[in-house]
Order: C-alpha cells, then sequence, then structure tokens
C-alpha cells in the first residue's frame, strides 16, 4: 500500500512537472493560430521561426552571449571553486554562493544602476557580463563538489613522488575534476541561453536575446510560433542537462 | 651519521599539540616503525617528514643538512599513503612511470624500469589496468612499486596493511621484510598494531600523546617496558599495584596488597619505598596442580576463576591471595582438549623473579 502510494505521488509529480511542457510542445505542431484545439499535425511554425528575422538574431544574440559568458564563468568558477576547496576560509563560500539565493530581480536592477554608473552602454556586452557574474557561483559550487569528492591524497601523492604544484594540478587534479568543470560549463550555458529577469534589465533597446523575444511576443498572443521556439529552447537545455549529468552524475544529482 | 634526524619537533592545532618534542635518529637501511594508539601524532610526524606539513619548531635533518625549506617534491622521501592514492585516471604502468617522469628519465628507460618495477612486485600482466580493476593486495603492490621505482632515500608507510584483511595482511608483512632487505632503502613505518609492529621493525618508538615513550629493539620494547603504558599497550600484561620493601643489586622485594611479598628484577635505580606496577607477561607465568619451587621463583596458590580458550592457547585467570587477579597462559597441544583447569579448580601458579619487572609511577 505504501509502495503504491508512493509510485501514485511520483507519477502525480511528474505529471505536475512535464504535463504544461508537452501542451506547449504538442500545440507547436498543431495546424492551427488558436491554442484550443487539435486541428492536424504541421512543421508550419517552425518554417516560420526560420524566416523570422528578429527570431533569428535573437537566437544568434542568445548563442554568442551563452558561448562567451559560460566560457568565462568556467574559467573564472573553476579557479574560484579550488579556492574555495584549497583554502578554507569562512566568508569566501557564502559570499560566491549568495547571488545564488538573491532574488534575480535584485542582480538585474542592482546590475543596470551599475552599468549606469560607470556608463557602459547596455545591448551585449552588459548581457554578457551580467550572465559571467550569476554563472561563476554555479560553477564555483559544482567544481567544488566535485573537488570534495576527490581523494585528498592524490595531489600530495603527486607532490611526494616529485610533482611541481602545478605539476600536481595539471597531471592529477585537473583531470580528475574536469568532469565537474565540463558539467559546471554545461550548466553555465543552459543558465544563460534561458535567462529572461537579469537579461531584461541590462539589455537596454538595442540588444534581444531568446527569452526576450519570446516574451514580446506573447504580449500579443501566444503564438504557435512561441510554442515552436520554446520547445527548440527546452530539448536544446534538457539535451545539454542530460549530458552534464553523463559526464558528473554526482555533482548535478547534488550527491 | 644518522640518516634521519628529528630534533625536538612540536605541531600544534590551536592548544593540542599533537606532536610533542619528538627526538629521534633513524639510521641507513633500518626498518623503523612509529607505533602507538589512535590519535597519537604518527600520522602528523609524517607528513612532516614528507614535507606536506611544518613543525612550529624543531628540526628535520636528512643527511644532517635541515629539511624545513625543501618542499616535498624535492625531498628524496616517498610516502605511501594509507589509502594508496593511486592515480585512478592511469594505468597502474603509468601510476609506476610518474616520479621517473617528473625526474625527466628518459622514455625508454622509464619503460625498463616501471617493467622491472612490475615484475618485482609479481604485476607484470596487470601494467595496462586502471587501479580501480585491481584488487586490496594489488593496490598495495602497486602503491610500494610506485613509491620504491626512483630510489628514493627514506621510505614513509602509513599504515599500509590496515585496509587488507588478516591473510593477505600477514602475506604482505613478509614481502615488506624481503623486500626492504633487498632495495636496502630506510623505512619508517607507521601502524597501530603491536604484533605488526614487532614482526617488522628492526627499533620501534611507541608513541602516546604526542611524545615517544620507549624507543628500542622489539624485543626490549615487548621485556623491558619501561613504563605502564608501554607495558599495557604491548601485548596483554598483568599490571599489579606494588610497593618496593628492599631494593637489592639485582634483585628487589616487592609488597603487594592481599598477596605479600614478591621477587622481581631491579630494573636499575634507587627504587626502595616507591610505588608503581608489576608487569608480568601471562606466558611466562606457569600453571599448573602442584608445581615444584624452584630457587629464584615467585610461587602462589588459588584458584581459577575464569578461563578464555583461544584455540591455540587458554588463557587461565587465576585468583591469588585476597582479591587479585592474574592471568596465565597454557598452551592447547594436547589435541581435543579445550582447557585443563575448570572455574573453581585449585591451582598453583609461579614465575621466575626476572619474568616480573617493576614499573616506577
Ligand atoms: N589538520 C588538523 N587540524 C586539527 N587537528 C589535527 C589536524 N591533524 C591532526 N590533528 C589532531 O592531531 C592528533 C594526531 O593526529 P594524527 O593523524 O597524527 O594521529 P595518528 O597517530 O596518525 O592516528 P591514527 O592512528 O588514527 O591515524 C589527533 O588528535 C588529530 O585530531
Ligand atoms: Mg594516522
Amino acid at each position: 500500500m505504501p509502495k503504491r502510494l508512493l509510485a501514485a505521488s511520483g507519477i502525480a509529480a511528474y505529471l505536475f512537472l512535464y504535463l504544461p511542457l508537452v501542451i506547449v510542445v504538442a500545440y507547436s505542431f498543431n495546424d492551427s493560430r488558436l491554442n484550443a484545439e487539435w486541428v492536424g499535425f504541421t512543421w508550419r511554425w517552425y518554417k516560420a521561426l526560420f524566416e523570422d528575422d528578429a527570431m533569428l538574431k535573437a537566437a544568434g544574440n542568445s548563442l554568442f552571449i551563452a558561448l562567451t559568458a559560460s566560457f568565462a564563468a568556467t574559467v573564472l568558477g573553476t579557479m574560484a571553486g579550488y579556492a574555495l576547496h584549497r583554502y578554507r576560509l569562512r566568508l569566501l563560500p557564502v559570499l560566491i554562493m549568495a547571488p545564488l539565493a538573491i532574488p534575480e530581480i535584485l542582480v538585474g536592477v542592482s546590475l543596470l544602476i551599475f552599468f549606469v554608473a560607470v556608463n557602459l552602454t547596455l545591448g551585449l556586452l552588459s548581457i554578457t557580463l551580467s550572465h559571467i557574474a550569476f554563472c561563476i557561483g554555479f560553477v564555483a559550487i559544482v567544481v567544488r563538489s566535485r573537488l570534495a569528492g576527490m581523494d585528498e591524497s592524490l595531489p600530495e601523492a603527486a607532490r611526494d613522488l616529485g610533482a611541481s604544484p602545478w605539476q600536481a594540478f595539471r597531471l592529477v587534479t585537473f583531470p580528475l575534476i574536469a568532469p565537474g568543470i565540463l558539467a559546471g560549463a554545461l550548466l553555465a550555458f543552459t543558465l544563460s541561453i534561458d535567462d529572461f529577469v537579469i537579461t531584461f534589465f541590462t539589455a537596454g533597446v538595442g540588444a534581444s536575446t531568446l527569452p526576450l523575444q519570446i516574451y514580446s511576443m506573447i504580449k500579443i498572443a501566444v503564438t504557435p510560433e512561441v510554442n515552436a521556439v520554446s520547445t527548440l529552447l527546452m530539448l536544446l537545455t534538457l539535451f545539454l542537462i542530460v549530458i552534464a549529468s553523463r559526464i558528473s552524475p554526482d555533482s548535478v544529482r547534488g550527491k | 651519521m644518522a640518516l634521519l634526524e628529528l630534533r625536538n619537533i612540536v605541531r600544534s592545532f590551536g592548544d593540542f599539540a599533537a606532536v610533542d618534542g619528538v627526538s629521534m635518529m633513524i639510521e641507513s637501511g633500518e626498518f623503523f616503525t612509529l607505533l602507538g594508539p589512535s590519535g597519537c601524532g604518527k600520522t602528523t610526524l609524517l607528513r612532516m617528514i614528507a614535507g606536506f606539513d611544518a613543525p612550529q619548531s624543531g628540526e628535520i635533518l636528512l643527511d644532517g643538512k635541515d629539511l624545513v625549506a625543501t618542499p616535498p617534491e624535492k625531498r628524496p622521501i616517498h610516502t605511501v599513503f594509507q589509502s594508496y592514492a593511486l592515480f585512478p585516471h592511469m594505468t597502474v604502468a603509468q601510476n609506476i612511470a610518474f616520479p621517473l617522469r617528473m625526474r625527466k628519465i628518459g622514455k625508454a628507460e622509464i619503460n625498463e624500469r616501471v617493467k622491472e618495477a612490475l615484475d618485482d612486485v609479481r604485476l607484470s600482466d596487470r601494467g595496462g589496468r586502471f587501479p580501480g580493476e585491481l584488487s586490496g593486495g594489488q593496490r598495495q603492490r602497486v602503491a610500494l612499486a610506485r613509491a620504491l621505482v626512483s630510489r628514493p632515500r627514506l621510505l614513509l608507510l602509513d599504515e599500509p596493511l590496515a585496509a587488507l584483511d588478516m591473510k593477505l595482511r600477514e602475506q604482505m608483512q613478509l614481502e615488506l621484510i624481503n623486500l626492504q632487505k633487498e632495495v636496502g632503502i630506510t623505512f619508517i613505518y607507521v601502524t597501530h598494531d603491536q604484533t605488526e609492529a614487532l614482526a617488522l621493525s628492526h627499533r620501534i618508538a611507541v608513541m602516546n600523546g604526542g611524545k615517544v615513550e620507549q624507543l628500542d629493539e622489539p624485543s626490549k620494547i615487548y621485556d623491558c617496558p619501561r613504563n605502564r603504558f608501554v607495558a599495557d599497550f604491548i601485548g596483554t600484561c598483568n599490571l599489579i599495584e606494588a610497593k618496593v620493601t628492599v631494593a637489592g643489586e639485582e634483585k628487589m622485594v616487592l609488597e603487594i596488597d592481599g598477596l605479600g611479598e614478591v621477587t622481581a628484577r631491579n630494573p636499575g635505580g634507587e627504587l626502595t619505598g616507591s610505588k608503581g606496577v608489576l608487569a608480568l607477561r601471562p606466558e611466562k607465568i606457569k600453571i599448573g596442580q602442584q608445581i615444584a619451587l624452584e630457587s629464584g621463583e615467585n610461587r602462589f596458590r588459588g584458584k581459577v576463576h575464569d578461563f578464555l580458550y583461544m584455540g591455540d592457547v587458554t588463557v587461565y585467570i587465576v585468583e591469588v591471595g585476597e582479591g587479585v587477579h592474574i592471568e596465565a597462559l597454557l598452551p592447547n597441544s594436547a589435541a581435543g582438549r579445550p582447557r585443563i583447569f575448570a572455574a573453581g579448580d585449585p591451582v598453583e601458579i609461579s614465575w621466575r623473579y626476572d619474568a616480573g619487572v617493576f614499573l616506577n609511577d
């Protein structure tokens, strides 16, 4: 009996999570302007998508920002994660984790005020900088958890056997935490590509990203085109998360 | 000159002194053991010798030269870690080649020496495997091969056999002794297992609470413990509260509450009137229904209080005098006979005066 109850609540939870997504995906193939009833199967919304210049431009921006931001955040976040692990400082972990918990809207507003204060024109650069800022913490956490799972004595053994501190890092520590770094990079990429709130505040008038573009479209109505682009975005992020959990199961599953 | 000399090493964590004024000299070619209970500072001391940690005061000298400013990679000292610390992303052969690579030795020579090292530890067919694919004993041997392949002056081993089961441990102990003889490298071996320490070492330093309690050959440590802690920690030992009444040149007379006078060996020094314990090893006590008294022996009547069948021997706890319990051993040489005496049986026990040693408090 409790077993069945457990199974039932599990199924309910999954339905709750995925049913709305399934609906979006389904309507993206629906041959009707209205998200009301199923008419028939079509690829036409996807075709419209690839003919929509604004959408393509936004997608290009999103990809550029996500690639740049995740790369920079991975380098900085890895260094931060290593420092967190190596020097057991009291305050540093809190300071690097806090931005993950601070409401995004606050981060967005404060970044906007900051960019205005330093006279930075809002656009691709300001969005990218903001994304780097909020991704560092996530990468740092993933890398740190990978380091925490590594036997302390391994880099020591390397030193003991004649490796300089740098050689010990390059030949032993780095290869062992590489899956964590890669997982952190994928996580940063997915966070960046679908971020809305912070992007909204730091985008200015010129630059748009996919989430901003979708938002501006649904101000009028939720068109099937929005369903189509949402489906593609969802597929991409799902794919990346699956890969991330494959290469570094414990850090993504929060072991 | 000693190979390694420690001079008054102190290492504290906060107020707590993990290593508290340790001095010792270790000779070249020696199998030297640090023995002590958990938390007595063995690993801390080893880490300072390897260079992962530095003493707050004191000196570590190798061949008479101070090592304190030398980083671990520049010390001709290698460590076999308790967890083995084999690099999981490298094959067995790559692991063993690691210290040679760090020394910028040519490819051809590395291959040759790795092959030799694998042969030495009987793992020639495992060179291409990853550490995760090996058994505990095999990993142990890879760790040894890796630490020895570049011929360090000194090898540190931190409880290297602790993770192995009994049978394998005994086998590895023999291999370790032979290996050490063969390579002639000085070993500093850490363990909290006293039988292992007695079996392997040339000399043992018994540590407790960050200090060295006694530093001696195994037989000296066992037969002539210097204080109550050493007597109690090494093997089983009867420790009986006693007071010295007369101290002669070689013998002394002790007064034991509830038992009376006992003759013991005088460990030296002016001890008349001092209090302490009589340390008496169970296997040095004879037990029987009636024992003829020989000269220089102590003999008492008592009765069997309890006994423990151990397979090879039976341990009898004999009550003598008023409430004094003494453990004695009897080998079970006759087959199919778990015990000779039962609880309550009247017996006699005796021991030579020099079987017992008086330890001053
Ligand atoms: N980095 C550290 N910070 C604080 N205390 C420490 C540290 N390292 C060791 N200690 C303390 O120092 C004492 C000695 O530790 P050490 O590891 O040397 O013991 P050990 O003799 O090797 O014990 P075991 O047989 O359990 O390995 C312990 O009480 C331990 O708690
Ligand atoms: Mg230890």
